[in-house]
């Protein structure tokens, strides 16, 4: 009998929607359907019966073809190269769960690294700024309850985060929000008509790269202030008229992406999108979110924050201390400037997402790969491991965009012998451990994490 | 839990359960517990001209958990300031890397509390919803035993059944949540006010009506108290005031007070109080501005003194630059409009908020050198120790590394003056408080009952910590004092007590000669209550989350079990 | 006054860390001791001798050294930085955090640098004859305690972030910046002598900046108040005077309420 397994959490975008149903084959192998989800989020399960999903490491050979070898050889290379490596970067974690970011940190202390995330070419220019100005933010429960207006500014969840419109910001009918996006007045800044900005009752099409001026002229409207008859491309009366919207609003709720963090300016942007959010606070109730990409990539920044204090970019090569500033020790600006000699690539895609002269500086040395999946940057490792995926037959705890942990659960067997993340680097720091003639520091880790057999099924 | 067994030597034991203030004696352990006499082979340690006293215990302090986090994230200058490092005595015994001052990371925490000889610490407010959070922070934690107290006061179901008057549901509805969160108690942050946050308003005293639960402050407390009774949970309300902060508020802080009133404990675990008050330096305040702001420690405590069926702990100013971090959204949002410095906030659906700031507690701002010795005057003006005890309410009045300099501070009244004499207001600071004419100096005995005895009485939790009785914890602690001649120079007594010489957990030796050398063997610890099921809260908590209010799915709510590890479950059984 | 040499004599694999090469470091040792001193490059500990030939012993104080490096140091991080004292002069090129955090004495790097130079610097001087990179004279991150004494000479140009949250102290970019100057400044003074792209003063409390070129796009919360004769860095002209940021918070002294000034040279 296929088993139906409810409350699943969706291992593809920031929503971390959690309301997915899967049926399971009897034995918990394979998934037959996925209920609920988004295309891309249902294709995601699917990718899990892929019968070519690879079940040992590889290794690059001297004739650069790719060797199948043990777990045990593949997990000595990784722990000899890092010790080895002057600055070993270690970058990615969109996709696995926090146990496996936790369990990386103590292999990176060990080997004095770098640990760096997908934010670094992602929200990372967030960070920046949620450094500078502070981040007054909430649940994505309050926008659904509360938020009459709702802002847009630089995304496009429409397609980037399918289920957002729909189970958060413009359709859904909350508890003070009864009647759903009736009651909602939204607004999109985008230079782009994007299907978001098709929705919205005011789309602000504004010239490219000059989101920092129009935030500006927000806010100087907001304190009395005349400006000019144009800004960014947008006529006076416009801006003047959104910002009434947004004093207006019982709740304003701003969300913001790429469209700030990726023009000129960056984390400027989204700074004076935050100071913004608290000027509108002397007027009415405001809020603002950062549209996180990857089911679980606020994760990272939780985790690292509890343990070294900060989220990214977080250079471990000293020993004593963690050294983080985003320009020197991210890793793009790492890899152009050749400031590391190894490079170990998490559950995620640099070969994909990096521009490719860092990749072609990070091909200079050696180059290994940690992916449930091929993608392209296993493609170029010199070693790619193969672990399981969390949120599908692997259980843990991922942050949704709103930083709320949601325990993700597992909903089929793994492949034998492939182990997760967490479990794969606690081999790799014994290892390294063992190289280097120290005792390996679990904390309370080690002695009970064992996840409950039942856990997966309801 | 080690095994075998060990005893302490020769010391100057000072342990307030049983009433020893400075015997010379021994202390011996067996298998992790406090035992009458161990055999000849035990391992000895030497405690010779030291004092002895048990493992020590915060009741009150931010240390895991969203909005701790939220504030290690927003400042990585905490980690670095001009230039300098302020992180990391580090690696260099081989473990976890160290980071932070007035947020440290969660490695750092377990070392420094460790280092102080602390045992047990009690996060001061989980968010029901975050809850995974907390406990994956507390899981990650060395060394020190954590609870954590999920916040109920500005949740919907409580202040739907409170407005109706149904206080057995609200105690249905608190053992569901505690389970749920793995939580120790109920805490209380600025009732209604927090919830009137979510709109952008607040609730200034116990009479403002919360907008739309149209429930007042003064009910919320009073409807917990009597959950919290009816329940018989270990630990009392713990209750952060309204109006928080503000010139003039004492009135209000001595009405919340009143409520407890007629209460008596009801409890299996020799808990006295029913309301426990925390950091009350922030409370404590006259004045109707920030120019005739002053200390009302006095009025306050004159109160205190008498009522006994209340507990309070300090929140000290410590005159450094720290983090203020509260679910006192309103109050962070107001504190920003202050000092201009970064605010970030986090409202969290149907249960709560919290925000932070970074805070500069400058000794020659008249303000902040009244703050400094209203926290002080508190304790001074105490009667009973066993009903007071020392915080910082950590990070907000100042990191939790700085208790050592509090305690000299109570300890020393030369300490107290050399530090108003480098005040640039100080005549104007000694015009606004009492604390120049005081000539208190607490004894070690005290200082004991403050951070031992005391705490671990009102959290229910004296059995286990807080003493040095046989069948208690082996948690012990050395300091580099001697009893019988305590230094001249307070300073000194700061630095004994800031690194242990010895510090034992369990029958484990984890701090020698002020640093780390073991990891020793952490506990959750948390509350089950047993109950028979009310149906009506089980629909609807359900329906909260079928009807989509909440965001999430009631399967993913409960921490699961794995999250944390070497449970300590505190079982509490309601007959029906 | 004594002269301590360093001359190349390797080029890093990866950067150096030479945070001891400031006069405070090098005062009271011989050329010898210097050679000894500590870096980095990544996790592994090394020694100013490793990548320098040291001639020359210091003077006893910082005051009374002067460190000349007779080459080019495109990878080596943190010359000069929390130096009190001293002097420090570069034949060549820089990388990161030049006189980062300086309190005094005096740098010269003859070539370019990369950015964070003179970040959160206090007092001393630094000049550069070519261009600075990004984050000239900023803030670390998070700080909001920005450079607050001491001047910074570009003679070439610079990329963005000039000056952020600057509280004091004198920046001067004798060619072109790209965008942001002074953003979230309360004090200080910036001088661009070429054009800028934009995004100068946003979210500037108060503080003064001078442009003697062009800006490209204004900052739509700055207004022209009136026109002046002003005299910056040996040039005399004539300004359209601007306040702003008028979308950010102002505080007030002696009832006027204060805000930053922009002046900006105008058209002939």
């Amino acid at each position: 009998m296929p088993k139906l397994i409810k409350g699943v959490g969706c291992p593809y975008c920031g929503s971390s929607c959690d309301d997915i149903e899967v049926l399971v084959s009897d034995d918990e192998t394979k998934i037959l359907e996925v209920h609920n989800a988004c295309i891309i989020g249902t294709n995601l399960f699917h990718h899990a019966n892929d019968p070519t999903r690879p079940k040992l490491p590889r290794r690059r050979q001297p004739d650069g073809t790719m060797k199948e070898i043990p777990y045990d050889e593949a997990i000595d290379y990784m722990a000899k190269t890092m010790l080895a490596a002057k600055k070993p970067l270690i970058y990615g974690f969109g996709s696995t769960n926090c146990e496996g970011m936790s369990a990386v940190a103590r292999i990176a202390e060990k080997s004095g690294a770098v640990l760096d995330n997908c934010a670094t070419i992602c929200h990372g220019p967030s960070f920046l700024a949620i450094f500078d100005n502070g981040y007054p933010s909430c649940t994505l429960g309050e926008a659904k309850n509360r938020a009459d207006v709702v802002v847009f500014w630089g995304c496009n969840p429409m397609h980037a985060h399918p289920r957002h419109t729909s189970r958060y910001s413009i359709f859904p009918r909350g508890y003070f929000t009864q009647k759903g996006a009736m009651q909602r007045t939204v607004l999109s800044i985008d230079p782009r008509e994007t299907d978001t900005a098709k929705l919205a009752d005011v789309h602000l099409m504004l010239d490219q790269g000059h989101d920092y001026e129009l935030f500006d002229a927000f806010r100087t409207v907001l304190r009395g202030h005349d400006i000019p008859d144009v800004v960014a491309g947008i006529p006076k009366e416009t801006i003047i008229k959104s910002v009434e919207i947004m004093k207006n609003a019982k709740f304003c709720m701003i969300f913001f992406g790429m469209g700030c963090t990726h023009t000129d300016g960056r984390n400027h942007n989204i700074d004076a999108a935050i100071s913004l959010t608290r000027d509108l606070n002397e007027h009415t109730k405001a809020s603002i979110m950062a549209m996180r990409g990857h089911y679980n990539i606020a994760g990272p920044g939780q985790v690292w924050a509890w343990q070294f204090g900060f989220p990214y970019c977080i250079d471990l090569s000293k020993g004593t201390h963690a050294h983080m500033n985003p320009g020197e020790t991210s890793s793009v600006d790492l890899a152009m400037r050749d400031e590391v000699d190894c490079f170990v690539n998490v559950g995620a895609d640099a070969g994909a997402h990096f521009p490719i002269q860092p990749v072609q500086h990070l091909k200079k040395h050696p180059f290994i790969t940690v992916d449930p999946n091929f993608n392209m940057a296993s493609e170029i490792s010199d070693l790619h491991i193969p672990v399981r995926i969390a949120g599908v037959d692997e259980p843990g705890v991922v942050y949704r965009m709103d930083n709320v942990p949601i325990q993700f659960r597992a909903v089929i067997k793994g492949l034998p012998g492939v182990p997760s993340d967490e479990e794969l680097f606690n081999k790799v720091y014994e290892r390294m451990c063992e190289l280097t003639k120290t005792e390996p520091i679990w904390l309370a880790a080690k002695e009970d994490r064992r996840y409950p057999e039942s856990e997966a099924v309801i | 839990m080690a095994s075998g067994e060990m005893i302490v030597k020769g010391g100057f034991i000072i342990d307030p359960t049983r009433k020893i203030d400075g015997d010379v004696g021994d202390v011996a352990i067996k298998d992790g517990k406090i035992v009458d006499k161990v055999g000849s082979s035990a391992k000895v340690i030497d405690a010779k001209g030291k004092v002895v006293m048990a493992g020590a215990v915060d009741v009150h302090s931010h240390v895991a958990g969203p909005k701790v986090n939220a504030g290690r994230l927003m400042r990585p200058e905490d980690k670095f300031i001009s230039g300098f490092c302020r992180s990391g005595m580090a690696q260099k015994n081989g473990y976890r890397m160290e980071s932070g001052f007035s947020i440290p990371s969660v490695f750092k925490t377990g070392y420094d509390y460790a280092r102080m000889g602390y045992t047990f610490v009690m996060e001061a407010a989980m968010p029901p919803l975050l809850a995974p959070h907390t406990h994956e922070e507390i899981h990650d934690t060395p060394i020190i035993d954590e609870g954590a107290l999920p916040v109920f006061a500005n949740n919907w179901f409580v202040m739907d059944y409170l407005r109706k008057g149904e206080v057995e549901n609200t105690a249905a509805y608190i053992a569901w949540l505690l389970k749920a969160t793995k939580g120790y108690g109920v805490k209380l942050v600025n009732p209604g006010g927090t919830a009137a946050w979510a709109w952008g308003l607040n609730c200034l005293s116990l009479n403002d009506p919360v907008p739309y639960f149209e429930i007042t402050p003064a009910e919320i407390i009073k409807g917990l108290i009597e959950a919290n009774e009816f329940l018989g949970l270990p630990h009392s309300i713990h209750l952060h005031q309204n109006n928080l902060g503000n010139p003039g508020n004492y009135p209000d802080t001595i009405a919340a007070l009143k409520i407890a009133e007629g209460f008596k404990a009801r409890n299996k675990f020799g808990r006295e109080s029913v309301m426990h008050s925390t950091h009350l330096q922030f409370h404590s305040y006259g004045g109707e501005g920030w120019k005739d702001f002053c200390s009302k420690a006095k009025e306050v405590m004159d109160y205190v003194n008498k009522q006994k069926n209340i507990t309070i702990d300090l929140g000290c100013v410590t005159l450094d630059e720290t983090t203020t971090m509260t679910a006192d959204g309103p109050f962070e949002h107001h504190l920003h409009g202050l000092n201009h410095l970064k605010w970030t906030n986090v409202d969290v659906e149907m249960e709560t908020a919290a925000g932070v700031v970074p805070y500069i507690y400058d000794k020659n701002v008249t303000p902040n050198a009244v703050q400094w010795a209203t926290g002080l005057e508190l304790a001074l003006y105490a009667k009973d120790m066993n009903r007071c005890f020392i915080t910082t309410d950590h990070p907000n009045a100042g990191p939790f590394t700085r208790y050592p300099r509090v305690i000299k501070w109570l300890m020393s009244k030369k300490a107290r003056e050399e530090t108003i004499a480098t005040m640039k207001n100080s005549d104007r600071m000694i015009g606004l408080t009492n604390i120049h004419t005081m000539d208190r100096e607490l004894t070690l005995f005290e200082i004991a009952q403050m951070t031992r005895s005391g705490p671990a009485k009102c959290l229910g939790l004296g059995n286990v910590y807080g003493g040095l009785a046989p069948g208690m914890n082996g948690d012990v602690s050395v300091f580099n004092l001697n009893y019988k001649d305590l230094p001249k120079d307070a300073e000194k007594i700061e630095t004994a007590l800031q690194r242990a010489a010895c510090f034992i957990k369990g029958g484990e030796v984890i701090v020698k000669d002020g640093e780390v050398v073991s990891h020793g063997h952490k506990k959750t610890v948390w509350v089950k209550v047993a109950m028979p099921e009310n149906p009506q809260v089980t629909r609807d908590v359900s329906q909260a989350f079928t009807q989509g209010t909440y965001t999430v799915d009631i399967r993913n709510y409960p921490v699961r079990e794995y999250l944390a590890p070497h449970q300590s479950v505190i079982d509490v059984n309601v007959e029906a | 006054m004594a002269t301590v040499t360093l001359k190349p004599t390797k080029v890093p694999e990866l950067m150096f860390e030479g945070y001891s090469i400031t006069p405070d470091a090098f005062a009271g040792k011989t050329a010898a001791q210097i050679a000894e001193l500590p870096g980095h490059e990544g996790k592994i500990h090394m020694k100013l001798g490793d990548f320098f030939e040291v001639s020359g012993n210091a003077g006893e104080t910082a005051a009374d050294t002067d460190i000349v490096i007779a080459g080019d140091c495109t990878r080596v991080k943190y010359i000069g930085a929390r130096m009190t004292a001293g002097t420090v002069t570069v034949n060549g090129n820089a990388d990161m955090y030049v006189g980062g955090w300086m309190k005094g004495g005096k740098i010269h790097i003859k070539g370019n640098m990369d950015s964070f130079c003179g970040i959160q610097m206090e007092g001393g001087e630094l000049l550069c004859d070519g261009d600075a990179k990004n984050h000239v004279g900023c803030a670390y991150r998070g700080d909001w305690r920005g450079m607050k004494g001491g001047t910074i000479r570009i003679k070439g140009s610079a990329g963005n972030d000039i000056g952020t949250f600057m509280l004091g102290g004198t920046i001067i970019i004798e060619k072109n910046a790209f965008i942001h100057v002074s953003t979230h400044a309360e004090g200080g003074t910036v001088v661009i002598k070429g054009d800028v792209e934009g995004r100068v003063g946003g979210q500037m409390v108060r503080g003064e900046m001078y442009v003697l070129g062009k800006i490209k796009f204004m900052m739509p919360g700055y207004k022209k108040v009136d026109t002046v004769e002003k005299e910056i860095d040996g040039v005399k002209a004539t300004f359209d005077h601007y306040i702003g940021d008028l979308g950010e918070r102002h505080p007030k002294s002696k009832g006027q309420v204060v805000y930053a000034n922009l002046y900006l040279k105008a058209a002939a």
